[in-house]
């Protein structure tokens, strides 16, 4: 119980640095997923290509390895940015693959009478995919986009090894300060815990008012 | 929608002469956004020096090809590992959680639930530094416990979908709960199962790289021994250009594998005849 009274403020901090970390992951891996799913589904070949390729090459990247091209590999380049934004980039851009994945899934448990209702109303097919079959679709994805973005949570760990401030890097610390290391591992567990149980409950809720049996 | 056409999307309208025109014009702006990133970065990597003989010299000689081997080969057996464990982990928990003894059930259950919620990086710095096991034992114990849960899901999931008559037909013959398991659902869910097996087995090749930063001599724990050598110029690029592909190319491989086991699995005739659907993990 001391390792974390003594620590408060050092738990906080890598608490804090995770709920950032997933919060801004999570915004920019459902902006770039969605878009992509869009692209998937688009009547233009080259689109759905791109879209592929995305979804391809990212979900079969390891994430270490990705962190490694961009915490490391880019600054070589010419590219200086703060660690953190990198870390959100890499965890954003892989986890965007995953998102699409979901989001085409339930964009295909929209009945097709839907996409033809809105065709044969005249609908372009930007229209027919946002006001008709994007928010009938965005029902049944809740619970796999949760999923996602509770594994996001987990994958922001890694930030940790690569000197971003979150909540599995304060092992180190406690370590130098002399804690007991298993202590400190535990109280951490709990962190994440907190996190993703957090999410799991948020995400149950926004099933139970808005979602529908797939 | 007529039949002969590229698409069965409900989406949008078979395009005529002039939407064709357009989806041209979008397909030229795509392809000339493409190529100019791509462009770019080329232009970067030769403006930075990236193709210098210095930085790439290194993976001509002997030993550093050696070294890139030796790791790739430490990645496999990690995964080897990894892989074998888990499948036993996961059939251990997934019969304790279809346990007729509430005790049993609930004890997997937790386990697997706790595995399964941890972050796999936390577990394997939690057996590095505080069990102070050696690296290769760690990560592959810590692989093991999260993609061994997650397959304890899979499994038991498979088994519950088969459908309840089978089961029924099997007591009606006076079979005994085992022989009921391993004579008529075993085998029935593991067809079904394949591909939900082979594609958890890509997460955890994934995640062999999380090896590198508990320093296990893998794939990518060589590049970076090779991409932090001042003699070469530190060649981080280079060294990324070499890894990933490589990485990429074993985890398509399998992915492929799964999407093809699962192709085949629809449309064999006995799937057909008695339909199994095995809810797939979350891939991540």
């Amino acid at each position: 119980m001391d390792v974390l009274t003594d620590n408060l403020s050092l738990y906080g901090q890598g608490l804090w640095g995770t709920v950032q970390l997933t919060l801004l992951a999570g915004a920019l891996s459902l902006a770039l997923g969605v878009l992509i799913a869009g692209f998937r589904v688009s009547p233009v070949k080259a689109l759905r290509a791109f879209g592929t390729g995305w979804v391809t090459v990212l979900r079969n990247t390891p994430l270490t390895l990705l962190f490694f091209a961009a915490l490391l590999g880019l600054p070589r380049f010419g590219v200086v940015l703060p660690f953190t934004v990198f870390a959100v980039l890499a965890l954003g851009a892989y986890t965007s693959a995953f998102i699409c994945e979901a989001v085409r899934a339930g964009i295909n448990t929209v009945p097709t009478g839907q996409g033809e209702a809105a065709r044969s109303l005249g609908m372009s097919f930007r229209q027919t995919l946002s006001l008709v079959v994007l928010p009938q679709a965005a029902r049944s994805v809740i619970s796999p986009i949760g999923s996602t973005l509770i594994a996001l949570a987990k994958n922001s760990a890694i930030a940790g090894s690569f000197s971003v401030t979150e909540l599995l890097g304060t092992y180190k610390p406690l370590g130098e300060r002399g804690f007991s290391v298993i202590w400190s591992f535990v109280w951490i567990a709990v962190g994440y815990l907190i996190v993703t149980l957090a999410l799991a409950g948020i995400f149950g809720l926004l099933e139970r008012r808005f979602g529908v049996p797939r | 929608m007529t039949a002969g056409t590229e698409s069965a999307s409900a989406l949008y309208d078979i395009p005529g002469p002039r939407a064709l025109a357009r989806h041209r014009r979008y397909a030229w702006i795509t392809g000339a956004l493409l190529l100019a990133a791509a462009g770019f970065v080329v232009y970067k990597l030769v403006d930075t020096g990236q193709f210098s003989v210095v930085k790439w010299r290194p993976f001509a000689y002997k030993g550093i090809q050696r070294l890139l081997l030796t790791g790739l080969a430490n990645t496999l057996k990690a995964f080897g590992w990894a892989a074998l464990a888990s499948l036993v982990f996961g059939v251990v928990f997934a019969a304790g959680r279809l346990s007729d003894h509430r005790a049993v059930r609930w004890a997997s259950g937790l386990v697997v639930e706790f595995f399964r919620a941890m972050p796999l990086l936390v577990m394997i710095f939690f057996i590095f530094i505080a069990l102070r096991l050696d690296p290769m034992l760690s990560l592959v114990i810590g692989l093991t416990l999260y993609n061994g849960s997650v397959l304890a899901e899979v499994f038991r999931s498979g088994v519950n979908a088969v459908p309840r008559g089978q089961r029924e037909a099997g007591y009606a013959l006076g079979m005994r709960k085992t022989q009921v398991m391993t004579y008529v659902l075993v085998p029935q869910a593991a067809r079904s199962m394949l591909p939900a097996i082979v594609s958890q087995l890509v997460v955890a090749l994934k995640d062999t790289s999380l090896g590198y930063l508990i320093t296990y001599q893998e794939f990518l724990y060589s590049g970076k021994l090779i991409a932090t050598n001042l003699d070469y110029d530190l060649p981080f690029i280079p060294v990324v250009m070499v890894i990933a592909p490589v990485y990429i190319g074993m985890c398509m491989l399998l992915s492929w594998c799964a999407g093809r086991l699962a192709r085949l699995e629809r449309r064999s005739p006995r799937s057909k005849a008695v339909p199994v659907r095995t809810e797939l993990p979350q891939e991540i």
